[in-house]
Protein backbone atom coordinates (compact mmCIF):
# COMPACT_ATOMS: atom_id res chain seq x y z
CA UNK A 1 0.00 0.00 0.00
CA UNK A 2 3.22 2.37 0.60
CA UNK A 3 6.53 2.65 -0.31
CA UNK A 4 7.68 3.48 2.57
CA UNK A 5 8.50 1.07 5.45
CA UNK A 6 6.62 0.73 8.88
CA UNK A 7 7.29 2.97 11.69
CA UNK A 8 8.84 5.23 8.68
CA UNK A 9 6.84 8.50 10.58
CA UNK A 10 6.01 6.77 13.96
CA UNK A 11 5.99 10.17 15.97
CA UNK A 12 8.90 11.32 17.92
CA UNK A 13 8.00 14.64 19.35
CA UNK A 14 9.65 16.83 21.44
CA UNK A 15 11.79 20.45 21.50
CA UNK A 16 14.82 20.91 19.86
CA UNK A 17 17.93 22.80 22.19
CA UNK A 18 16.69 26.11 23.13
CA UNK A 19 19.82 27.65 22.50
CA UNK A 20 20.45 25.62 19.25
CA UNK A 21 17.35 26.40 17.89
CA UNK A 22 18.21 30.09 18.58
CA UNK A 23 21.74 30.57 17.83
CA UNK A 24 20.49 28.11 14.20
CA UNK A 25 17.71 30.98 13.43
CA UNK A 26 20.24 33.56 13.85
CA UNK A 27 23.13 32.70 12.42
CA UNK A 28 20.70 31.61 9.00
CA UNK A 29 19.14 35.35 8.91
CA UNK A 30 23.13 36.46 9.39
CA UNK A 31 23.82 34.46 6.76
CA UNK A 32 20.78 35.66 4.16
CA UNK A 33 21.87 39.25 4.84
CA UNK A 34 25.07 39.29 4.01
CA UNK A 35 24.07 36.97 0.94
CA UNK A 36 21.63 39.77 -0.27
CA UNK A 37 23.08 42.39 -2.32
CA UNK A 38 20.60 44.94 -1.65
CA UNK A 39 21.23 44.26 2.12
CA UNK A 40 24.95 44.61 1.44
CA UNK A 41 24.79 47.39 -0.76
CA UNK A 42 23.07 49.34 2.23
CA UNK A 43 24.72 47.80 5.03
CA UNK A 44 28.04 48.26 3.72
CA UNK A 45 29.04 49.56 0.54
CA UNK A 46 26.99 52.43 1.09
CA UNK A 47 28.40 53.23 4.54
CA UNK A 48 32.02 52.73 3.08
CA UNK A 49 31.44 55.05 0.26
CA UNK A 50 30.32 57.33 2.35
CA UNK A 51 33.59 57.30 5.06
CA UNK A 52 35.94 57.61 2.20
CA UNK A 53 33.92 60.25 0.50
CA UNK A 54 33.36 62.29 3.03
CA UNK A 55 36.94 62.15 4.26
CA UNK A 56 38.76 62.79 0.97
CA UNK A 57 36.29 65.50 -0.68
CA UNK A 58 35.20 68.55 1.63
CA UNK A 59 31.84 68.48 0.52
CA UNK A 60 29.91 69.25 4.40
CA UNK A 61 31.87 71.44 6.77
CA UNK A 62 33.69 68.88 9.69
CA UNK A 63 36.53 69.75 11.74
CA UNK A 64 39.95 68.68 11.27
CA UNK A 65 40.83 65.87 11.25
CA UNK A 66 37.96 65.26 9.27
CA UNK A 67 38.14 61.19 9.83
CA UNK A 68 37.81 61.66 13.23
CA UNK A 69 34.79 63.59 13.03
CA UNK A 70 33.32 61.51 10.27
CA UNK A 71 33.91 57.81 11.84
CA UNK A 72 31.75 58.09 14.48
CA UNK A 73 28.63 59.98 12.20
CA UNK A 74 29.29 56.93 9.87
CA UNK A 75 28.93 53.97 12.32
CA UNK A 76 25.86 55.58 13.43
CA UNK A 77 24.76 55.46 9.77
CA UNK A 78 25.94 51.95 9.56
CA UNK A 79 23.89 50.86 12.80
CA UNK A 80 20.78 52.85 11.19
CA UNK A 81 20.88 50.74 8.49
CA UNK A 82 21.11 46.98 9.33
CA UNK A 83 18.88 47.19 12.49
CA UNK A 84 16.08 49.64 11.25
CA UNK A 85 15.92 49.63 7.48
CA UNK A 86 17.45 46.68 6.02
CA UNK A 87 15.63 44.66 9.22
CA UNK A 88 12.54 46.14 8.71
CA UNK A 89 12.37 45.42 4.55
CA UNK A 90 13.29 41.96 5.54
CA UNK A 91 11.07 41.25 8.34
CA UNK A 92 8.50 42.55 5.89
CA UNK A 93 9.27 40.49 3.23
CA UNK A 94 9.27 37.66 5.41
CA UNK A 95 6.22 37.76 6.83
CA UNK A 96 5.13 38.11 2.79
CA UNK A 97 6.82 34.44 2.65
CA UNK A 98 5.13 33.29 5.74
CA UNK A 99 8.31 32.92 7.68
CA UNK A 100 7.11 34.01 10.86
CA UNK A 101 4.04 31.78 10.42
CA UNK A 102 6.16 28.72 9.60
CA UNK A 103 8.70 29.71 12.61
CA UNK A 104 5.97 30.46 14.79
CA UNK A 105 4.49 26.77 14.19
CA UNK A 106 7.53 24.78 15.24
CA UNK A 107 8.83 24.51 18.71
CA UNK A 108 10.58 27.69 18.70
CA UNK A 109 8.94 29.95 21.08
CA UNK A 110 7.34 33.01 20.65
CA UNK A 111 9.93 35.79 21.78
CA UNK A 112 12.54 34.18 19.59
CA UNK A 113 11.49 34.98 16.47
CA UNK A 114 12.06 38.17 17.00
CA UNK A 115 15.79 37.89 19.28
CA UNK A 116 17.06 35.58 17.02
CA UNK A 117 16.58 38.53 14.70
CA UNK A 118 18.11 40.72 17.20
CA UNK A 119 20.88 38.23 17.13
CA UNK A 120 21.32 38.73 13.62
CA UNK A 121 21.24 42.08 13.27
CA UNK A 122 24.03 42.63 16.16
CA UNK A 123 25.93 39.69 13.82
CA UNK A 124 25.79 41.81 10.88
CA UNK A 125 26.68 45.52 12.94
CA UNK A 126 29.95 43.70 14.23
CA UNK A 127 30.78 42.83 10.81
CA UNK A 128 30.14 46.42 9.75
CA UNK A 129 32.20 47.84 13.03
CA UNK A 130 35.24 45.53 11.73
CA UNK A 131 35.10 46.47 8.27
CA UNK A 132 34.55 50.07 8.70
CA UNK A 133 36.48 50.50 11.74
CA UNK A 134 39.64 48.76 9.59
CA UNK A 135 39.12 51.38 6.49
CA UNK A 136 38.88 54.56 9.03
CA UNK A 137 41.99 53.33 11.15
CA UNK A 138 43.88 53.25 7.11
CA UNK A 139 42.34 56.61 6.58
CA UNK A 140 43.97 58.07 9.63
CA UNK A 141 41.34 57.57 12.44
CA UNK A 142 42.51 57.82 15.90
CA UNK A 143 39.29 57.57 18.20
CA UNK A 144 39.91 58.37 22.03
CA UNK A 145 40.42 55.29 23.63
CA UNK A 146 38.44 56.05 26.46
CA UNK A 147 35.57 56.76 24.65
CA UNK A 148 35.69 53.42 22.59
CA UNK A 149 33.95 51.73 26.08
CA UNK A 150 31.01 53.85 26.32
CA UNK A 151 30.82 53.95 22.34
CA UNK A 152 30.29 50.03 22.10
CA UNK A 153 28.12 50.51 24.78
CA UNK A 154 25.86 53.05 22.84
CA UNK A 155 26.18 51.36 19.66
CA UNK A 156 24.18 48.29 21.93
CA UNK A 157 21.51 51.27 22.79
CA UNK A 158 21.30 52.18 19.42
CA UNK A 159 20.71 48.83 17.85
CA UNK A 160 18.19 48.15 20.04
CA UNK A 161 16.78 51.49 19.05
CA UNK A 162 16.57 51.08 15.65
CA UNK A 163 16.08 47.20 15.75
CA UNK A 164 12.75 48.05 18.11
CA UNK A 165 11.72 50.90 15.23
CA UNK A 166 12.43 48.56 12.45
CA UNK A 167 10.54 45.65 14.07
CA UNK A 168 7.44 47.87 14.66
CA UNK A 169 7.77 49.11 11.08
CA UNK A 170 8.36 45.67 9.27
CA UNK A 171 6.28 43.71 11.88
CA UNK A 172 2.90 45.95 11.02
CA UNK A 173 2.68 47.08 7.01
CA UNK A 174 2.16 45.59 3.45
CA UNK A 175 5.90 44.42 2.06
CA UNK A 176 6.29 47.29 -0.30
CA UNK A 177 5.23 49.88 2.15
CA UNK A 178 7.89 48.63 4.68
CA UNK A 179 10.08 49.11 1.69
CA UNK A 180 9.02 52.70 0.96
CA UNK A 181 8.90 54.17 4.34
CA UNK A 182 11.99 52.33 5.42
CA UNK A 183 13.89 53.83 2.65
CA UNK A 184 12.50 56.97 3.11
CA UNK A 185 13.04 57.45 6.66
CA UNK A 186 16.38 56.21 6.51
CA UNK A 187 16.93 59.08 3.84
CA UNK A 188 15.57 61.28 5.78
CA UNK A 189 17.50 60.93 8.56
CA UNK A 190 20.92 60.84 6.78
CA UNK A 191 20.25 63.79 5.28
CA UNK A 192 18.40 65.81 8.11
CA UNK A 193 18.55 63.27 10.97
CA UNK A 194 21.97 64.62 12.75
CA UNK A 195 23.94 61.67 10.71
CA UNK A 196 25.74 63.37 7.82
CA UNK A 197 24.87 66.92 9.23
CA UNK A 198 26.12 68.07 13.00
CA UNK A 199 22.50 68.88 15.05
CA UNK A 200 25.20 71.62 15.93
CA UNK A 201 25.02 72.65 12.11
CA UNK A 202 21.41 72.80 12.10
CA UNK A 203 19.20 75.98 12.75
CA UNK A 204 17.59 75.91 16.92
CA UNK A 205 14.48 74.60 17.45
CA UNK A 206 15.17 71.72 14.46
CA UNK A 207 18.44 70.85 16.74
CA UNK A 208 16.30 70.41 19.47
CA UNK A 209 14.17 67.85 17.54
CA UNK A 210 16.87 66.23 15.84
CA UNK A 211 18.79 65.36 19.26
CA UNK A 212 16.16 63.67 20.53
CA UNK A 213 15.72 61.52 17.25
CA UNK A 214 17.62 57.99 17.62
CA UNK A 215 19.68 59.28 14.67
CA UNK A 216 20.61 62.02 16.05
CA UNK A 217 21.47 60.97 19.45
CA UNK A 218 23.53 58.18 18.54
CA UNK A 219 25.53 60.20 15.70
CA UNK A 220 26.13 62.68 18.59
CA UNK A 221 26.74 60.46 21.07
CA UNK A 222 29.18 58.69 18.84
CA UNK A 223 30.95 62.05 17.96
CA UNK A 224 31.55 63.04 21.89
CA UNK A 225 32.89 59.90 23.01
CA UNK A 226 34.98 59.35 20.12
CA UNK A 227 36.86 62.45 20.12
CA UNK A 228 36.27 64.16 23.68
CA UNK A 229 36.20 60.68 25.31
CA UNK A 230 33.45 62.07 27.09
CA UNK A 231 30.54 60.23 27.98
CA UNK A 232 27.15 61.69 26.75
CA UNK A 233 24.88 60.11 29.44
CA UNK A 234 21.91 62.10 28.18
CA UNK A 235 22.34 60.59 24.13
CA UNK A 236 22.62 57.20 25.63
CA UNK A 237 19.12 58.15 27.71
CA UNK A 238 17.33 59.00 24.82
CA UNK A 239 17.96 55.74 23.14
CA UNK A 240 17.23 53.65 25.64
CA UNK A 241 14.23 55.57 26.03
CA UNK A 242 13.30 54.59 21.60
CA UNK A 243 14.11 51.31 22.34
CA UNK A 244 12.00 50.39 25.38
CA UNK A 245 8.71 52.18 23.80
CA UNK A 246 9.33 51.10 20.15
CA UNK A 247 9.66 47.49 22.05
CA UNK A 248 6.52 47.53 23.78
CA UNK A 249 4.75 48.84 20.81
CA UNK A 250 6.05 46.61 18.98
CA UNK A 251 5.45 43.44 20.69
CA UNK A 252 1.73 44.79 21.02
CA UNK A 253 1.53 44.90 17.14
CA UNK A 254 4.12 42.54 15.02
CA UNK A 255 1.57 40.16 12.72
CA UNK A 256 2.79 36.73 11.72
CA UNK A 257 1.58 37.61 7.97
CA UNK B 1 -8.72 -2.24 35.39
CA UNK B 2 -9.76 -1.10 31.73
CA UNK B 3 -7.48 1.44 30.34
CA UNK B 4 -9.29 4.96 29.71
CA UNK B 5 -10.90 5.30 26.38
CA UNK B 6 -8.49 7.13 23.96
CA UNK B 7 -9.20 10.67 23.71
CA UNK B 8 -9.58 12.25 20.56
CA UNK B 9 -6.23 13.79 18.45
CA UNK B 10 -8.15 16.15 17.84
CA UNK B 11 -11.83 17.82 19.25
CA UNK B 12 -13.26 21.46 18.15
CA UNK B 13 -16.84 21.56 19.48
CA UNK B 14 -19.10 24.98 18.51
CA UNK B 15 -16.19 26.69 16.84
CA UNK B 16 -16.59 30.75 15.94
CA UNK B 17 -14.69 32.78 14.08
CA UNK B 18 -15.64 35.99 12.86
CA UNK B 19 -13.63 38.67 10.65
CA UNK B 20 -15.90 41.57 10.75
CA UNK B 21 -19.14 40.79 9.67
CA UNK B 22 -18.31 37.91 8.02
CA UNK B 23 -18.55 34.12 10.34
CA UNK B 24 -15.80 32.22 8.56
CA UNK B 25 -16.69 29.71 10.57
CA UNK B 26 -20.27 29.42 12.32
CA UNK B 27 -20.92 26.66 15.01
CA UNK B 28 -18.56 23.83 13.75
CA UNK B 29 -17.77 20.37 15.64
CA UNK B 30 -14.97 18.33 14.14
CA UNK B 31 -13.40 14.90 16.07
CA UNK B 32 -10.21 13.45 14.71
CA UNK B 33 -9.36 9.95 16.28
CA UNK B 34 -5.91 9.23 17.20
CA UNK B 35 -4.21 7.36 13.40
CA UNK B 36 -6.92 8.29 11.01
CA UNK B 37 -6.93 10.92 8.68
CA UNK B 38 -9.85 13.81 8.20
CA UNK B 39 -10.40 15.42 4.59
CA UNK B 40 -12.05 18.73 5.03
CA UNK B 41 -13.67 19.80 2.05
CA UNK B 42 -15.28 23.04 0.73
CA UNK B 43 -15.32 26.04 -1.38
CA UNK B 44 -13.21 28.56 -1.21
CA UNK B 45 -13.75 30.80 1.45
CA UNK B 46 -15.83 27.98 3.09
CA UNK B 47 -13.73 27.96 6.28
CA UNK B 48 -11.26 25.53 6.05
CA UNK B 49 -8.14 27.38 6.52
CA UNK B 50 -9.41 29.60 9.60
CA UNK B 51 -10.74 26.37 11.10
CA UNK B 52 -7.16 24.48 10.75
CA UNK B 53 -5.24 27.98 11.58
CA UNK B 54 -7.40 27.71 14.73
CA UNK B 55 -5.85 23.99 15.62
CA UNK B 56 -2.38 25.03 15.11
CA UNK B 57 -3.22 28.19 17.98
CA UNK B 58 -2.81 31.26 15.22
CA UNK B 59 -6.18 32.52 15.22
CA UNK B 60 -8.06 32.28 18.55
CA UNK B 61 -12.02 31.40 18.59
CA UNK B 62 -14.70 33.80 19.44
CA UNK B 63 -16.36 30.87 20.91
CA UNK B 64 -16.52 26.88 20.83
CA UNK B 65 -14.05 25.06 22.52
CA UNK B 66 -10.90 23.60 20.47
CA UNK B 67 -8.43 20.84 21.61
CA UNK B 68 -5.53 19.11 20.08
CA UNK B 69 -4.11 16.12 21.74
CA UNK B 70 -6.07 17.24 24.48
CA UNK B 71 -4.53 20.58 24.94
CA UNK B 72 -5.45 24.55 23.87
CA UNK B 73 -3.85 25.00 21.03
CA UNK B 74 -3.15 29.39 22.51
CA UNK B 75 -3.07 28.74 26.66
CA UNK B 76 -1.04 25.56 26.01
CA UNK B 77 0.81 26.27 22.59
CA UNK B 78 4.38 26.12 24.51
CA UNK B 79 3.78 22.49 24.79
CA UNK B 80 1.60 21.49 21.67
CA UNK B 81 3.88 22.68 19.09
CA UNK B 82 6.84 20.32 19.66
CA UNK B 83 3.68 17.65 19.24
CA UNK B 84 2.61 19.10 15.92
CA UNK B 85 3.40 19.14 12.27
CA UNK B 86 2.08 22.04 10.10
CA UNK B 87 2.08 22.97 6.65
CA UNK B 88 0.81 26.16 6.36
CA UNK B 89 -1.23 26.64 2.71
CA UNK B 90 1.50 28.31 0.15
CA UNK B 91 4.09 27.05 2.67
CA UNK B 92 6.53 29.23 4.39
CA UNK B 93 9.96 30.22 4.15
CA UNK B 94 12.83 33.11 3.99
CA UNK B 95 12.31 34.22 0.20
CA UNK B 96 16.48 33.59 -0.13
CA UNK B 97 17.48 30.40 2.23
CA UNK B 98 18.00 27.51 0.78
CA UNK B 99 15.77 24.36 0.67
CA UNK B 100 18.48 22.31 2.50
CA UNK B 101 18.63 25.60 5.17
CA UNK B 102 15.23 26.14 6.04
CA UNK B 103 14.55 22.55 6.41
CA UNK B 104 17.60 22.27 8.77
CA UNK B 105 16.30 25.04 10.85
CA UNK B 106 12.88 23.26 11.20
CA UNK B 107 14.38 19.87 12.40
CA UNK B 108 17.01 22.16 15.02
CA UNK B 109 13.72 22.96 16.55
CA UNK B 110 13.04 19.32 17.07
CA UNK B 111 14.45 16.63 19.51
CA UNK B 112 14.91 13.92 16.98
CA UNK B 113 13.76 14.80 13.59
CA UNK B 114 13.97 13.10 10.92
CA UNK B 115 17.29 13.05 8.97
CA UNK B 116 17.27 16.10 6.95
CA UNK B 117 18.97 14.77 3.65
CA UNK B 118 16.89 11.36 4.00
CA UNK B 119 13.63 13.56 3.52
CA UNK B 120 15.02 15.98 1.16
CA UNK B 121 15.48 13.17 -1.43
CA UNK B 122 12.41 11.49 -0.82
CA UNK B 123 10.48 14.40 -1.22
CA UNK B 124 12.91 14.99 -4.27
CA UNK B 125 14.15 18.15 -3.76
CA UNK B 126 18.50 17.30 -3.19
CA UNK B 127 18.83 19.04 -6.73
CA UNK B 128 17.56 21.60 -5.46
CA UNK B 129 19.20 21.58 -2.16
CA UNK B 130 20.86 24.56 -2.88
CA UNK B 131 18.49 26.82 -4.60
CA UNK B 132 16.73 29.69 -2.91
CA UNK B 133 13.53 29.45 -2.00
CA UNK B 134 12.24 32.40 -4.19
CA UNK B 135 13.50 30.41 -7.26
CA UNK B 136 11.63 27.33 -6.43
CA UNK B 137 8.44 26.12 -8.65
CA UNK B 138 5.15 26.06 -6.70
CA UNK B 139 5.20 22.36 -6.69
CA UNK B 140 8.61 22.00 -5.09
CA UNK B 141 8.09 25.08 -2.42
CA UNK B 142 4.81 22.65 -1.49
CA UNK B 143 7.30 19.60 -1.01
CA UNK B 144 9.35 21.87 0.97
CA UNK B 145 6.49 22.81 3.34
CA UNK B 146 5.31 19.21 3.73
CA UNK B 147 9.01 18.24 4.83
CA UNK B 148 8.64 21.06 7.07
CA UNK B 149 5.21 19.93 8.84
CA UNK B 150 6.61 16.46 9.38
CA UNK B 151 10.60 16.59 9.78
CA UNK B 152 10.04 17.00 14.07
CA UNK B 153 7.99 13.72 14.12
CA UNK B 154 4.87 14.73 15.25
CA UNK B 155 1.51 13.13 16.50
CA UNK B 156 -0.29 15.18 14.17
CA UNK B 157 -0.03 16.81 11.13
CA UNK B 158 -1.93 19.91 9.87
CA UNK B 159 -1.89 20.19 6.28
CA UNK B 160 -3.62 22.83 4.29
CA UNK B 161 -4.23 22.11 1.13
CA UNK B 162 -1.12 20.20 0.81
CA UNK B 163 -0.80 18.90 -3.51
CA UNK B 164 -2.05 22.16 -4.26
CA UNK B 165 0.20 23.33 -7.34
CA UNK B 166 1.45 19.80 -7.58
CA UNK B 167 2.14 17.80 -10.30
CA UNK B 168 0.65 13.85 -10.67
CA UNK B 169 3.38 12.08 -9.70
CA UNK B 170 4.28 14.48 -6.56
CA UNK B 171 0.56 14.32 -5.71
CA UNK B 172 0.62 10.16 -5.48
CA UNK B 173 3.84 10.62 -3.84
CA UNK B 174 2.05 12.86 -0.66
CA UNK B 175 -0.37 10.36 -0.71
CA UNK B 176 1.78 7.96 -0.49
CA UNK B 177 3.16 9.40 2.70
CA UNK B 178 -0.41 10.65 4.13
CA UNK B 179 -1.08 6.93 3.89
CA UNK B 180 2.36 5.57 5.86
CA UNK B 181 1.27 8.48 8.71
CA UNK B 182 -1.80 7.19 9.21
CA UNK B 183 -0.04 3.83 9.83
CA UNK B 184 2.53 4.68 11.93
CA UNK B 185 0.02 6.19 14.31
CA UNK B 186 0.03 9.62 13.07
CA UNK B 187 -3.11 11.53 12.88
CA UNK B 188 -4.20 13.66 9.58
CA UNK B 189 -6.30 16.91 9.24
CA UNK B 190 -6.03 17.90 5.28
CA UNK B 191 -7.66 20.06 3.22
CA UNK B 192 -8.23 19.59 -0.50
CA UNK B 193 -10.36 21.23 -3.11
CA UNK B 194 -9.96 17.25 -5.21
CA UNK B 195 -12.57 14.83 -4.42
CA UNK B 196 -10.94 11.88 -5.53
CA UNK B 197 -8.02 12.93 -3.16
CA UNK B 198 -10.25 13.12 0.17
CA UNK B 199 -11.96 9.53 -1.06
CA UNK B 200 -8.33 7.91 -1.63
CA UNK B 201 -6.89 8.60 1.73
CA UNK B 202 -10.09 10.09 4.04
CA UNK B 203 -11.23 7.80 7.27
CA UNK B 204 -13.43 10.76 7.79
CA UNK B 205 -14.80 13.09 4.72
CA UNK B 206 -15.88 16.77 6.25
CA UNK B 207 -17.58 18.89 3.96
CA UNK B 208 -18.03 22.98 5.09
CA UNK B 209 -19.40 25.52 3.44
CA UNK B 210 -20.19 29.05 4.79
CA UNK B 211 -18.45 27.72 7.64
CA UNK B 212 -21.03 25.11 9.10
CA UNK B 213 -20.72 21.38 8.74
CA UNK B 214 -23.25 20.49 5.33
CA UNK B 215 -22.24 16.80 5.22
CA UNK B 216 -19.58 14.24 6.99
CA UNK B 217 -18.88 10.61 7.06
CA UNK B 218 -17.03 8.04 5.43
CA UNK B 219 -16.50 8.35 1.83
CA UNK B 220 -18.53 5.02 1.16
CA UNK B 221 -21.19 6.72 4.04
CA UNK B 222 -21.29 9.75 1.56
CA UNK B 223 -21.68 8.23 -1.80
CA UNK B 224 -24.18 5.97 -0.52
CA UNK B 225 -22.64 2.79 -2.19
CA UNK B 226 -24.71 0.40 -0.57
CA UNK B 227 -28.43 0.37 -2.45
CA UNK B 228 -29.65 3.58 -2.22
CA UNK B 229 -29.64 5.22 -5.74
CA UNK B 230 -30.65 8.38 -7.15
CA UNK B 231 -32.06 10.11 -9.73
CA UNK B 232 -31.90 13.93 -10.77
CA UNK B 233 -33.75 15.95 -13.11
CA UNK B 234 -33.87 19.48 -14.24
CA UNK B 235 -36.88 21.85 -14.50
CA UNK B 236 -38.88 24.98 -13.75
CA UNK B 237 -37.52 26.24 -10.23
CA UNK B 238 -40.10 25.78 -7.43
CA UNK B 239 -42.79 22.69 -8.10
CA UNK B 240 -44.85 22.08 -5.82
CA UNK B 241 -42.87 18.57 -4.19
CA UNK B 242 -46.06 17.67 -2.15
CA UNK B 243 -48.01 15.36 -4.76
CA UNK B 244 -44.91 13.74 -5.30
CA UNK B 245 -43.75 12.90 -2.11
CA UNK B 246 -47.20 11.41 -1.64
CA UNK B 247 -47.13 9.33 -4.18
CA UNK B 248 -43.23 7.99 -4.03
CA UNK B 249 -42.91 4.58 -2.58
CA UNK B 250 -41.55 4.99 1.43
CA UNK B 251 -38.51 5.51 1.91
CA UNK B 252 -38.22 7.57 -0.91
CA UNK B 253 -37.71 11.61 -0.68
CA UNK B 254 -37.65 13.85 -3.37
CA UNK B 255 -36.15 17.54 -3.04
CA UNK B 256 -35.16 20.59 -4.79
CA UNK B 257 -31.58 20.97 -3.51
CA UNK B 258 -31.04 23.89 -5.53
CA UNK B 259 -33.59 26.05 -7.72
CA UNK B 260 -34.44 24.04 -10.66
CA UNK B 261 -32.53 21.09 -9.60
CA UNK B 262 -34.62 17.92 -8.50
CA UNK B 263 -33.45 14.59 -6.47
CA UNK B 264 -35.07 12.07 -5.55
CA UNK B 265 -33.06 9.81 -3.16
CA UNK B 266 -33.85 5.76 -2.34
CA UNK B 267 -34.00 2.26 -4.48
CA UNK B 268 -35.09 3.72 -7.71
CA UNK B 269 -36.75 1.38 -9.61
CA UNK B 270 -39.19 1.79 -12.67
CA UNK B 271 -42.13 2.67 -10.23
CA UNK B 272 -40.45 5.39 -8.91
CA UNK B 273 -39.30 5.92 -12.64
CA UNK B 274 -43.18 6.39 -13.55
CA UNK B 275 -44.41 8.01 -10.38
CA UNK B 276 -41.91 10.92 -11.21
CA UNK B 277 -42.81 11.05 -15.23
CA UNK B 278 -46.17 11.09 -14.31
CA UNK B 279 -45.85 14.07 -11.91
CA UNK B 280 -43.63 16.08 -14.30
CA UNK B 281 -46.65 15.45 -16.71
CA UNK B 282 -49.33 16.68 -14.13
CA UNK B 283 -47.16 19.55 -13.64
CA UNK B 284 -46.78 20.40 -17.21
CA UNK B 285 -42.75 20.00 -17.28
CA UNK B 286 -40.80 17.88 -19.48
CA UNK B 287 -37.89 16.63 -17.13
CA UNK B 288 -34.34 17.32 -18.42
CA UNK B 289 -31.08 15.26 -17.75
CA UNK B 290 -33.08 12.95 -16.26
CA UNK B 291 -30.51 10.41 -15.10
CA UNK B 292 -30.06 7.65 -12.26
CA UNK B 293 -26.94 7.28 -10.67
CA UNK B 294 -25.17 6.50 -7.66
CA UNK B 295 -23.70 9.55 -5.99
CA UNK B 296 -19.71 10.15 -6.18
CA UNK B 297 -18.43 12.77 -2.97
CA UNK B 298 -18.18 15.70 -6.22
CA UNK B 299 -21.97 15.11 -6.92
CA UNK B 300 -22.25 15.38 -3.25
CA UNK B 301 -19.72 18.17 -2.23
CA UNK B 302 -21.55 20.18 -5.66
CA UNK B 303 -25.21 19.44 -4.38
CA UNK B 304 -24.32 20.73 -1.07
CA UNK B 305 -22.01 23.87 -2.16
CA UNK B 306 -23.96 24.76 -5.37
CA UNK B 307 -22.31 24.81 -8.90
CA UNK B 308 -21.77 28.92 -9.25
CA UNK B 309 -18.04 30.29 -8.80
CA UNK B 310 -16.63 31.36 -5.90
CA UNK B 311 -14.64 34.12 -5.83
Amino acid sequence: MTNFPPGTFAPAPGQGRLSRMLLTQARTEFVLTLRNGEQVLLTLLIPLGMLVGLTMLNVVPVPSPRVNNITPRILALAVMSTAFTGQAIALGFDRRYGVLKRLAATALPRWSLVVGRMLAVLGVVLVQLVVLGAVALLLGWHPEPAGVAPAALLILAGTAAFGALGVLLGGTLRAEVVLAVANTVWLVLVVAGGIVLSVHALPGPFAAIVTALPSGALAEGLNTTLVTSVTPWDTLGVLLAWAAGAAVLAARTLRLS
Amino acid sequence: MTPPAPSAAVEVRGLIRSFGAVRAVDGLDLRIQPATVLALLGPNGAGKTTTVEVCEGFQRPDAGVVRVLGLDPIADGAALRPRIGVMPQGGGAYPGVRAAEMLGLVAVCAARPLDVGWLLDVLGLTGVARVPYKRLSGGQQQRLALACALVGRPEVVFLDEPTAGMDPQARRLVWDIIRRLCADGVSVLFTTHLMEEAEALADQVVIIDHGRVVARGSPAELTSAGTERQLRFGARPGLELGPLCTALPEGCRASEPRPGGYLVEGLIDPQVMATVTAWCAQQGVFAEDLRVSRRSLEDVFLELTGRELRP
